[in-house]
């Protein structure tokens, strides 16, 4: 199956803009003085790919041009193909423009074909790229009927097989307009025409010879940069930048069946500091809405002091994740997850001082009895020796001698003399208004320290 | 259809089958509030489900808590996570554990702000992941109120909002409310207001109090015998 991206030297720039805001200017990639890819917008305005830069501005005033880079369109190819390893490991790269999949053995898992086929093409055009998909019996075949989008390798027009300007001006020039009309040329008289390449691919294209490809190495880790083609300061557009990346992480995670337990986006400005954006979750995942959702939470704390140009994200320490099997505990199950969810996202906003658990410690000083824990944390219960309040004032609060009406007491806790921080008090029970109080007595006086709610 | 009904039916009345479509006509979820006399009181004989409920108190400290830790330690018991969002002071952990709530199954959301208390609140109950939710929200206007209300339905946590008792006066869209009053080593809880017939008298519910445990009756101050509190230098 093959994976052609014809408009990747413009995606591969553009694909951090929501396409919306990039489909109404007319955008083109310009290579040489001349346009090498444009969009929709520029198309309607009659720009066309091989036009001159002097004709498309004559055409569009307002043209938005971008130099060509090589290494973004490789790095985007990459992107894809890495991507793409969730759904088979035999996946090559064909250079400049496509990706190749061997999908023979991942047909059943996927439900055939044409269902992969909807998904590969929904999940590239997710990642914010355009593909023209095909499907053959040999790579070549699948990649020429891809670039051509015809349906039999015969009805193909040449130009789908790229045989270089020179060969195809020549073979236009012998009446040869199709693949099947080059087909039934004597092979001798291709061969000593055009040489043995072009034979050698069609051979390959229809499976007489064998076409050794070397498959793609995905890489340990995941690092993938996002150029923002205008600088952003608002959450919402950074976050759809980085959903395009999170998609790309789900994919390479997906292909090695793991999950990660965070990771780090990385928002660069051009003067200063990048802004760094650590999301941790407490176990792995590798859901793209998961991730989407906790970041978003921390974007909308956050305020940039300068337009973000480009974002990274970076993710290690990769974890097996199991297959699902949700359902095998039943409901408690899925409230522990959701439980787990809801306190990453709150966690995400607040920070993990505001949101967490609580446990016992083994001490006799009150205010040291307790101790935040991470929720869900187990702990051995201490029964305290007295009578204990449900509320308990952090700190204690100084009282007036007139302020109570003692009740019960005293318990004396003498604590802490090792550590410095040494107590000595004589707790009780007393009526403070309506309320019943813990109260101590210290050497500075009268302490609220609990409310028996 | 071509189900046989018949043997449907059988089986749904061998079996005590629940049925998601007969909760929304009459029944409330609910759990007993382990307060026998108010669970007589409430619809549906306890804490409500996926309701808001108000319990309006004169201040802190009167057993608000003690009103209804019962319940929640019987939530705990099955495993019911229990949230705390916006307490007033620190919900103290071995009194919490004293009580019979198993701490492990406890979260505490100290929210920063009101309008971030509301967003979490809103966010707990939605999330269906808990089964009871204790909030401190003392200013709350009837919009967001409203919101709440909404949000507690969508789920089916219990919802307790705790609030002051000069809110008795302002509309509340909580389907239940009740205004505690202490009443020497009882509580007093009027129901302001819940589904079906109105109740005008309050009831009086026996709630346990410290000062039993140690033995000193609630009416009689003990006088501070000086040399035995002073704390002896160390």
């Amino acid at each position: 199956m093959a994976l052609c991206l014809p408009r990747l030297p413009l995606e591969a720039r553009l694909r951090g803009r929501a396409p919306s805001e990039a489909a109404d200017e007319p955008w083109a990639v310009v290579d040489n003085r001349s346009v090498l890819v444009c969009n929709g917008a520029a198309e309607a305005l009659g720009v066309r790919p091989g036009s001159a830069l002097t004709a498309a501005w004559a055409l569009a005033p307002h043209l938005r041009i971008l130099q060509r880079d090589a290494a973004a369109e490789a790095g985007a190819l990459e992107a894809v193909a890495s991507w793409a390893c969730q759904f088979t490991a035999k996946v090559s790269l064909e250079p400049p423009q496509a990706v190749l999949l061997e999908v023979e053995g991942s047909l059943r898992l996927f439900g055939g074909a044409a269902r992969l086929m909807a998904r590969l093409h929904s999940g590239v055009a997710d990642l914010g790229f355009e593909a023209l998909l095909a499907a053959g019996p040999t790579a070549r075949a699948a990649l020429w009927l891809a670039q051509g989008g015809g349906e039999t390798l015969q009805a193909l027009p040449i130009g789908a097989i790229d045989p270089g300007p020179q060969t195809l001006a020549l073979l236009r020039r012998i009446g040869v307009s199709t693949l099947g009309e080059l087909m039934r040329l004597p092979r001798a008289g291709v061969a000593a025409r055009f040489g043995q390449g072009l034979l050698r691919d069609l051979d390959r294209a229809l499976g007489r010879a064998p076409e050794p490809r070397v498959f793609f190495q995905p890489p340990e880790r995941f690092g993938m940069l996002l150029e923002l083609p205008a600088p952003v300061m608002e959450a919402e557009r950074v976050l759809f930048a980085a959903r395009r990346l999170l998609l790309q992480l789900e994919g390479f995670l997906a292909a090695r069946q793991a999950g990660v337990r965070g990771f780090t986006l990385r928002l660069s400005h051009r003067d200063g500091q990048p802004t760094l954006i650590e999301i941790g979750s407490a176990t792995p995942h590798r859901d793209t809405e998961h991730w989407q959702r906790l970041l978003r939470e921390r974007l909308e704390a956050i305020v940039l002091k300068s337009p973000a140009e480009a974002i990274r994200l970076e993710a290690a320490g990769l974890t097996l994740l199991s297959g699902a099997s949700s359902s095998l505990f039943g409901d408690t199950r899925g409230e522990a997850e959701a439980w787990e969810r809801l306190t990453e996202r709150l966690q995400a906003r607040f920070g993990s001082a505001v949101v967490h658990g609580l446990a016992t410690h083994a001490e006799h000083r009150p205010e040291r009895a307790w101790r935040a824990a991470a929720a869900g944390t187990a702990a051995a219960d201490q029964v305290p020796p007295g009578p204990r309040p449900l509320w308990l004032l952090e700190p204690p609060r100084r009282l007036g001698e007139g302020d109570f009406v003692l009740l019960a007491g005293p318990e004396r806790i003498e604590s802490g003399w090792w550590d410095g921080d040494d107590v000595a008090r004589d707790y009780f029970i007393a009526a403070r208004g309506a309320s019943l109080a813990w109260i101590y007595r210290a050497r500075e006086g009268w302490f609220l320290h609990g409310l028996f709610a | 259809m071509a189900v046989p009904t018949t043997a449907l039916e059988a089986v749904l009345r061998r079996h005590p089958v629940w049925r998601g479509g007969s909760v929304a006509q009459s029944q409330v979820r609910a759990e007993p509030s382990g307060h026998a006399g108010l669970d007589r009181e409430l619809p549906g004989g306890g804490w409500p489900a996926g309701t808001l409920t108000e319990i309006l108190c004169a201040s802190h400290g009167i057993g608000e808590l003690q009103l209804v830790l019962p319940a929640l330690a019987a939530l705990s018991r099955a495993q019911g996570r229990i949230a705390w969002l916006a307490p007033p002071h620190l919900p103290y952990a071995p009194a919490l554990a004293a009580a019979g709530l198993r701490l492990e199954l406890l979260t505490v959301v100290r929210a920063p702000g009101r309008r971030d208390a509301l967003w979490a609140a809103e966010q707990v109950l939605r999330a269906g992941a808990c089964r009871a939710l204790l909030m401190w929200l003392p200013r709350s206007g009837y919009g967001e109120l409203r919101r709440l209300a909404l949000a507690a339905e969508a789920g089916a946590a219990i919802a307790l909002l705790f609030r002051p008792l000069l809110a008795a006066q302002e509309a509340s869209p909580a389907p239940l409310r009740l205004a505690l009053v202490p009443d020497g080593g009882q509580l007093s809880v009027r129901i302001l207001k819940r589904r079906g017939a109105q109740l005008a008298a309050p009831l009086h519910i026996p709630i346990p109090r410290p000062v039993h445990a140690v033995g000193g009756a609630l009416p009689s101050p003990v006088a501070p015998r000086s040399q035995a509190a002073r704390p002896c230098p160390v």
